[in-house]
């Protein structure tokens, strides 16, 4: 049987709406790995011992183990322990997480590449050490670390196909399912590879924009 | 309670970064609305004293006091921290390689501390930025980022940053030294527009003919102590000490 693509349309409105989904969670789960990055950079190289020391055994969980496990666990395992998280939510979360850990090394080593007469001029004028992080050193370090963030935030619109194993009708699950019903796995997935595609292009397109936008105030 | 006598009163200053003693009991006394030189060679300790005035490097012995109020003095580690910030406030220092926040524009380089540490709301901290920038002649660039500016301009900005909280006291860590020539006299116009307005200030410099034109005194410094000082007259046209002889006779020769 040859190829047909004019099947397409039919079931056109299942993979958009897949499509809505991942980039639902790309958006929210890069939001919580941006900020969530933030705070554990901070937690990792300030926070007072007996904090920091769980919290590095909690970032190497992380990094150590696959994404899918984590999903899993989130998932499936805090039910026992009485949080019953909806799947989008687990997913989220998740990845959320997860690329919060990786944006977390990348800020860490950017924090302590600031250059030391921030902070003393910072003190200088009478801030304290968590005025001046807050206010002068980490938005330096972010800035300089937004291209790399942005490699991540790809890895992340990747990974966010992961999360169909937990049941959300992601752009991938979506795909498998309209492939279920017509046994057209090769149009719909090079369908579903062409809308990562676009959405690929349109997140460097942001992360284009923010850096020119950062451009001068670095 | 503020003897006029000891504005800023810095006694028996010791610092040493291991066996390397930086810092030999120095003491110092500078009054109110005098601006006082600190010459010397590179590595006899002129910016570890100015940074230990506002406590950046601690002292290993000794006090500081500024208008009566002892700036490192000992309390439990929050306290200290709280009078240290309050003590900051007052003293406004400006460093040799500017140090802007590249990351905010002139205006915000001023306006932030004023907004965050004394509660001006936004329409007076901006309104306090202009009043600045405008001492500086930097109004016309006040939304410029540090990026687009040159390195007198810089300067320029950087004391306004410091003379936003109302200092009592400033210390300038040459300010010039990073400056292409024909910048240095951009700065140093806005700092005899300040020693006009009878601002405190302690100068570590270079430039001994900037020193000798606004300065009420000079110390010359050599490997951690005062060797001699007094008014520029005296100190630049008759010094005592062979070692600032010696000196001068390197800086003066050097800068004709
Ligand atoms: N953090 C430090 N650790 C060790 N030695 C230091 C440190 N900072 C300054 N020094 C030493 O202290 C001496 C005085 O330095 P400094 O105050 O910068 O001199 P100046 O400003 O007169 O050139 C120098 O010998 C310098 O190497
Ligand atoms: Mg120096």
């Amino acid at each position: 049987m040859g190829l047909d693509f004019s099947i397409i349309p039919k079931h056109l409105d299942i993979i958009l709406l897949g499509c809505a989904w991942t980039i639902g969670i790309t958006v929210v789960a890069a939001i919580i790995s941006f900020f969530g990055g933030i705070v554990f950079a901070v937690i990792a190289l300030y926070a007072p011992w007996i904090i920091r020391q769980p919290f590095r055994l909690v970032a190497w969980v992380f990094m150590g183990t696959p994404l899918l496990l984590q999903l899993f666990l989130i998932y499936f395992g805090l039910v026992q322990i009485g949080v019953d998280l909806p799947a989008f939510v687990a997913g989220v979360i998740g990845l959320g997480l997860h690329f919060a850990v990786y944006n977390s090394e990348l800020i860490q080593t950017a924090i302590l590449s600031v250059d030391k007469g921030q902070m003393e001029a910072a003190r200088t004028v009478g801030l304290s050490r968590g005025q001046a992080l807050r206010k002068v050193v980490i938005p330096q370090a972010v800035r300089a670390v937004i291209p790399p963030i942005g490699n991540n935030m790809i890895a992340l619109l990747k990974d966010s196909a992961l999360v169909s194993v937990i049941g959300v009708s992601e752009l991938t699950l979506s795909a498998q399912r309209v492939i279920g019903k017509t046994y057209r796995p090769f149009e719909f997935y090079i369908l579903a590879a062409a809308f990562y595609y676009v959405i690929n292009l349109c997140m460097e397109w942001v992360q284009r924009k923010i850096e020119r936008r950062i451009s001068l105030s670095r | 309670m503020t003897d006029k006598q000891d504005f800023v009163d810095i006694r028996h200053a010791q610092k040493s970064y291991g066996n390397l003693e930086v810092l030999k009991d120095i003491s110092l006394k500078v009054k109110r609305g005098q601006i006082v030189a600190i010459i010397g060679p590179s590595g006899s300790g002129k910016s570890t004293l100015l940074r230990a005035i506002n406590d950046l490097d601690p002292l290993t012995k000794g006090e500081i006091w500024l208008d009566g109020v002892q700036v490192n003095k000992k309390l439990p580690h929050r306290q200290y921290e709280k009078h240290i910030n309050e003590m900051r406030q007052q003293i406004g220092m400006v460093f040799q390689h500017f140090n802007l926040f590249p990351h905010m524009t002139a205006r915000d380089n001023v306006a932030m501390a004023p907004k965050m540490l004394k509660g001006l709301s936004k329409e007076e901290a901006d309104k306090l930025a202009e009043e600045q920038l405008d001492k500086v002649g930097m109004l016309e660039r006040i939304d410029y980022y540090p990026s687009q500016l040159s390195g007198g301009q810089k300067q320029r900005v950087a004391i306004a940053r410091a003379l936003a909280m109302h200092p009592k006291l400033m210390l300038f860590d040459e300010a010039t030294s990073a400056l292409d020539p024909e910048l240095v006299d951009e700065v140093n116009q806005v700092m005899k527009k300040l020693a006009e307005e009878d601002m405190t200030m302690i100068i570590v410099t270079h430039e001994m003919d900037f020193a000798a034109s606004v300065c009420d005194r000079v110390l010359f410094m050599d490997q951690g102590v005062v060797v001699e000082e007094g008014p520029p007259e005296v100190l630049f046209k008759n010094p005592t000490k062979a070692r600032t002889r010696e000196f001068l006779g390197k800086h003066l020769g050097a800068n004709k």
